[in-house]
């Protein structure tokens, strides 16, 4: 199996963003995922929120682990490095690889396979440490590459497609993500691209960790009555608090909202959000009071989606180890050396 | 009451401390080692340490080395005995006419000495107690004491050990004189009371030169510093930590950017080990110098990364200061023992470098080396310290820095080059070497990128199982491997003063009680080749060495000869010419257990020695 290249050509009146670039320089390698799996949405999603932010693709680095959900950054931004890691592996790699050099954009994809279980660790660890970067989890309560086992997402009282129930409790990762302190904390669903465009395109500007749970059904093994996970259910469970506008630059504020029901959030790098809230209550601002929002509306059966915490003044992983402005990759012998003058001193001390 | 006359010997004796761990004794006894060397003598001294923090025991040796022989020698001379606990154990242990010394406070029935040593009782306690209240002081004070008391009966020189504690103390005028006061309390005792000096003497000599005394993990962290290296990543286990915290504080003081404040390195201390080599692997990937520093244990959690840095080839430089194992085994005790593990870490097939440094001197180099070779050859490499060079000072030559050297970053497509139109193939063998050319995340707009992952993939990166593909990648790394047969440190070769067709091949720690025995053997009328292997991939003069001598002996520290199997396993060599000489109980090899099994081996094979010979 070899994967197929899209052909370079590019039809000449398509449109081009801040940059010049077409949304087909975002694209990457064809999906060779089951057609209509939720991830291929989510690529989709990807690539429309870097096209919108008329990002530099070479500029982002897409970082995964192993899995359905850790292939699809070989189809977005296929002119930026990627990194498909080992199982469950992806925040160490995306850590080390964002100490290398803070300056380029940091795409983390992964699966609840990936991050719930044999990465659970390895997650939290990421997000507690405050790497700046964008931590997106394929969310399809199963395990897609190797072929439906359940995963530490599925809710318990969930059914198999082979018709065996869930007896484990799940694990809410937008609940851990906000107990572990992440900055930017939203969950969303593959078939919602206009609340997801937005939310990607937010947590990329957002300097600090942000982590954004992305139900995404699997339609090969986790889509049937009795999932909690397919497409049908979240429909009809989905409770979204706001919907949001990314604002970058000098862009105006949209006006055709009705007033008190937007708030907008500046955050470090200028970019704004426009939050339109659909809870005219909730409060994005409110680590706390996410947290037990999430919890009541689980406990009824809900899906909250939506951004549900945000901290517009984070910092990073970079600020807490008072690195220099310069990638550290970049930094050489000249300015790393000690030099022999100063080995000799050590010498002299060690007599 | 002596059956054996006392012990007489200047400068070329064993003292081992018997402590209880949390007594506050560590610092005396190091003064007690470096005061010496202060007399221009060498020592070589030796934490014996069980895995725990307070109240059990803990033994520091010195050796005593006129001549300089900084392995393990095996035996006591003089034991201070201050842990009642480990008391007989720690009285059997003392060599026959040797020296007991002890707190004789409280008074201990004659059934709890020996008739073949010198039992030296100073009342310690009655002495502390007298002269302070604070029980802290009196715990720490005692310790002090007995060093005073120890520089009357070795004869050494007060103001040495006074010139120490200035050093030791400067700024601190009430702890410098406090110290100073309890030398003399101990010293003064024992000039009055005990018939000093004994048979065992420390005569001021001119033997140490302008050598250092640093610890393995300390030379092996500043290695890293001069390496370049920006990136550490670790967990805690030992005898590895003091890497990451040597590398912290060289860190702190000689990387900061003068104007700014700001660190020109990130330490992190991962939650485990599978996280400390992601980050490793994940800021090597983006082109910085990183390393880990672990043991055994860790290593095993290591092993899927690295075989992915292997096949996905991005560097890696690991420090293994090898402990006993496996499993827990024994945490705080040393051995060469990750041999093979290390060297073909990880499923599938892989081979991984591994550099081997004798002594902290080696350490230092080998460990700037690592990030250079890994770096060019794109792969981990593994520095094999252990326990006893890791965690203990050992003298050796100076650290030696080129001003003019610069970093080998190895092959890195850059903008220009891509600009030009160079043919960009991550894995693609352009020069033959097997090593193919790579480009860091964000280099270029339209070129260069390309996606890293463990699966198969043919030279443009692009994801394939064909068969003939994947073979030929593996190949392709085989060749690498072989390039990095002369990339790395060569072994060292010592012949023998006479011809002879016997040879010994030996690594790392074991350096210094090899040289030593050597002397031994040859005493015994056994020459003997030698062949210090320092890294692995063999070089082909391992292959030469062999073939050149009938009987080769390996000697190392573990149970399997994990080296011999190594070298039979490159070599494709009759396994009965290589000897297996094991030492594996956790306490640093000796040349006398060297010669002895060497020495016995030979007479077994019925060697004439040569000195019968002439005869
Ligand atoms: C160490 C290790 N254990 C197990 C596997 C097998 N494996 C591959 S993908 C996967 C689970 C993927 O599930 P998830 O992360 O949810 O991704 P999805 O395929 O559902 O998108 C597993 C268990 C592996 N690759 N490595
Ligand atoms: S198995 Fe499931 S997760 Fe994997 S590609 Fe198919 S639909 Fe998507």
């Amino acid at each position: 199996m070899t994967y197929i290249a899209k052909p370079k050509f590019h039809h000449p009146g398509l449109k081009k963003n801040a940059l010049g670039y077409t949304h087909r320089d975002y694209e990457g390698k064809i999906s060779t995922l089951c057609a209509g799996c939720g991830h291929d949405s989510i690529t989709a999603s990807i690539i429309e929120a870097c096209y919108g932010l008329s990002i530099e693709p070479h500029r982002v680095a897409k970082i995964s682990g192993i899995g359905c959900s850790s292939k699809t950054p070989d189809y977005f931004l296929g002119n930026s490095h990627g990194f498909n890691s080992v199982h469950g592996r992806m925040p160490s790699v995306l850590t080390g690889a964002n100490l290398a050099n803070r300056d380029l954009i940091y795409l983390g994809v992964s699966g609840d396979g990936d991050s719930a279980s044999i990465g659970f660790g390895q997650f939290a660890h990421s997000i507690r440490r405050g790497v700046n970067m964008t931590y997106i989890v394929e969310n399809n309560g199963v395990y897609g590459l190797t072929k439906g086992q359940f995963s530490a997402t599925a809710d318990r009282g969930s059914k198999s497609k082979k018709g065996v129930t869930n007896t484990d409790n799940a694990i809410d990762l937008v609940a851990i993500a906000l107990q572990l302190g992440a900055t930017f904390v939203a969950r969303s669903f593959s078939g919602d691209k206009t609340q997801l465009v937005p939310l990607i395109a937010a947590a990329i500007r957002h300097k600090g960790a942000s982590f954004i749970d992305v139900i995404s059904p699997c339609i090969a093994f986790n889509n049937h009555a009795g999932s909690t996970k397919s497409f049908d259910y979240v429909r009809e469970h989905n409770d979204a608090v706001n919907r949001l506008d990314v604002l970058v630059g000098r862009d105006p504020i949209a006006v055709d909202y009705a007033p008190g029901t937007v708030q907008v959030v500046e955050q470090h790098d200028g970019s704004k959000i426009a939050l339109r809230k659909i809870d005219a209550d909730y409060d994005p601002h409110d680590r706390l009071g996410a947290q037990t929002f999430l919890a009541r509306h689980a406990a009824k059966g809900q899906i909250v989606t939506g951004l549900l915490y945000v901290d517009p003044e984070a910092d990073d992983l970079h600020e807490h180890l008072n690195t220099v402005e310069t990638p550290l990759n970049a930094l050489e012998a000249d300015t790393l050396c000690p030099g022999s003058a100063v080995l000799d001193k050590i010498n002299a001390s060690l007599r | 009451m002596s059956d054996k006359k006392p012990l007489s010997s200047v400068n070329d004796f064993v003292v081992r401390f018997a402590n209880v761990n949390g007594s506050g004794s560590a610092s005396a006894n190091e003064m007690f080692a470096r005061a010496i060397l202060r007399h221009g003598v060498p020592v070589s001294p030796r934490n014996i340490f069980p895995s725990n923090i307070q109240g059990l025991p803990t033994w520091y040796e010195v050796r005593v080395t006129e001549d300089g022989h900084l392995g393990a020698r095996g035996g006591v001379d003089m034991m201070v005995a201050m842990n009642p606990q480990t008391w007989d154990k720690d009285v059997a242990g003392i060599e026959p006419g040797g020296y007991l010394f002890y707190d004789s406070t409280k008074p201990m029935p004659s059934t709890k000495f020996r008739d073949d040593i010198t039992v030296i009782g100073v009342p310690l306690t009655a002495i502390t107690n007298s002269t302070y209240t604070d029980p802290r002081q009196r715990q720490l004070f005692k310790n002090i004491i007995y060093l005073g008391a120890l520089s009357a009966l070795l004869d050494m020189d007060p103001k040495v050990i006074e010139q120490l504690i200035g050093e030791q103390y400067k700024g601190k005028e009430k702890l410098l004189s406090s110290n100073v006061h309890a030398l003399h309390l101990g010293r003064d005792w024992a000039l009055q009371n005990l018939k000093c000096p004994i048979g065992l003497r420390v005569k001021k000599s001119d033997k140490v030169g302008d050598r250092i005394f640093i610890e393995g993990n300390s030379a092996a962290a500043l290695g890293a510093v001069y390496g370049g290296a920006t990136v550490c990543a670790w967990y805690p286990i030992t005898p590895s930590s003091s890497v990451a915290e040597a590398f912290t504080a060289h860190c702190k003081k000689y990387r900061h950017d003068p104007e700014t404040g700001k660190a020109k390195y990130a330490i992190v201390q991962g939650e485990d080990e599978l996280a400390s080599i992601g980050i490793v692997i994940g800021a090597s990937w983006n082109g910085a110098r990183a390393f880990t520093a672990t043991s055994g244990p860790g290593i095993s959690l290591m092993t899927e990364f690295i075989g992915l840095s292997y096949f996905a080839e991005i560097p890696a430089v690991i420090m293994n200061i090898q402990r006993a194992g496996p499993s827990t085994g024994m945490p705080t005790r040393t051995q060469q023992c990750d041999i093979i593990a290390c060297a073909y870490a990880s499923h599938g097939d892989t081979k991984h470098v591994l550099l081997f440094p004798e002594d902290p001197a080696e350490a230092f180099e080998f460990a700037a080396a690592a990030f250079d070779l890994a770096e060019r050859l794109q792969t981990t490499i593994f520095l094999m310290l252990d326990l006893d060079i890791g965690m203990n000072h050992r003298l050796c030559r100076p650290l030696k820095w080129d001003d003019a050297r610069q970093y080998d970053r190895g092959k890195v497509m850059t903008t220009e080059m891509l600009e030009e139109g160079r043919d960009f193939g991550r894995y693609l063998d352009v020069d033959g070497d097997g090593i193919p050319y790579r480009t860091y995340p964000g280099t270029h707009p339209t070129k260069g990128s390309y996606f890293t992952r463990g699966t198969s993939r043919d030279r443009y990166a692009r994801y394939s199982e064909e068969g003939s593909v994947y073979a030929d990648n593996m190949q392709r790394l085989v060749r690498k491997f072989e390039t990095a047969q002369d990339l790395v440190p060569r072994p060292l070769q010592a012949n023998a003063e006479r011809p002879t067709k016997y040879g010994v091949i030996y690594f790392g720690s074991t350096s210094p009680a090899m040289d030593e025995a050597i002397g031994l053997l040859e005493a015994r009328g056994h020459q003997l080749d030698r062949l210090r292997i320092r890294a692995f991939p063999f070089h082909s003069s391992v292959a030469s060495f062999l073939a050149e001598h009938d009987f080769v002996y390996v000697v190392e520290q573990n149970r399997d000869s994990q080296l011999r199997q190594l070298i039979v396993n490159e070599n494709g060599i009759d396994p009965v010419r290589l000897v297996p000489i094991v030492h594996y109980d956790g306490t640093p090899i000796t040349a006398r257990f060297i010669a002895k099994a060497i020495g016995d081996h030979q007479d077994h094979l019925k060697v004439t020695p040569l000195r019968k010979a002439v005869s």
